[in-house]
């Protein structure tokens, strides 16, 4: 678990593909360069989306796990 | 721009409308520019006056694939509509519809809905497309 604080949470629980990745790169706008956001996703497809997604906009995934159905990633704003 | 997606969006049922939206949302999504060029039936399907109306589906989904789709916006599943506003919303995407396609079916640019950005014919969007990717829907 960071020590350090999470700026923004985005709840994408019960959204399907596109709309977790959707909403996570509409919350990236709004934080500062180097917060951290919190996503929390159901979608079945989200652990390779959200890693695409890092490694195609330079993100960097900082934290990556998953509690029963909920995936939870922890994505640095470059 | 060699990672921009072209879409030719030629068809005018919800689910492959659909299918263009959640494409363009997800390049969008992940920086990539995406450009939209409506043909034929899309730019039909994009008119103000229609944008919002059930557009049905194509023939290959039979009974059982319209059921899915109507369970699927039953659940609150957004809009074609609604995905490509957002993928406007998060990246760099145009909508343009294809003037050869508005003479053929004397569709003025006032008729249709103003998520269409503009009017362009088949040398500007080929020009525009460069050497990235086109994907015909």
């Amino acid at each position: 678990m960071t020590a350090e604080q999470i700026a923004l949470t985005v709840d994408a629980k019960g959204l399907s593909c596109p709309m977790p990745i959707v909403k996570t790169a509409q919350a990236i706008k709004q934080v500062e360069s180097g917060a951290l956001i919190e996503v929390l996703s159901t979608d079945a497809g989200s652990v390779r989306d959200f890693d695409a997604w890092s490694r195609s906009t330079g993100n960097p995934m900082v934290e990556s796990s998953v509690d029963g159905t909920v995936y939870r990633f922890v994505i640095r704003k470059k | 721009m060699s990672d921009q997606l072209s879409i030719v969006l030629f068809s005018g049922t919800d689910d492959r409308l659909q299918a263009a939206a959640v494409l363009t949302a997800g390049a969008a999504a992940t920086g990539r520019p995406v450009h939209v060029f409506l043909q034929y039936w899309a730019v039909d399907a994009f008119r103000r006056d229609r944008i919002d109306l059930d557009h049905g589906a194509s023939p290959e989904a039979g009974v059982a694939g319209r059921a899915a789709m109507a369970a699927l916006r039953a659940a609150g599943q957004s809009s074609w509509k609604e995905v490509f506003q957002q993928a406007k919303d998060i990246g760099e995407v145009t909508i343009q519809g294809c003037s050869l396609t508005m003479d053929l079916f004397h569709i003025e640019h006032d008729d249709l809905d103003p998520i269409v950005d503009g009017i362009e014919g088949v040398a500007s969007f080929m020009f525009a497309a460069g050497e990235g990717q086109i994907v015909f829907i």
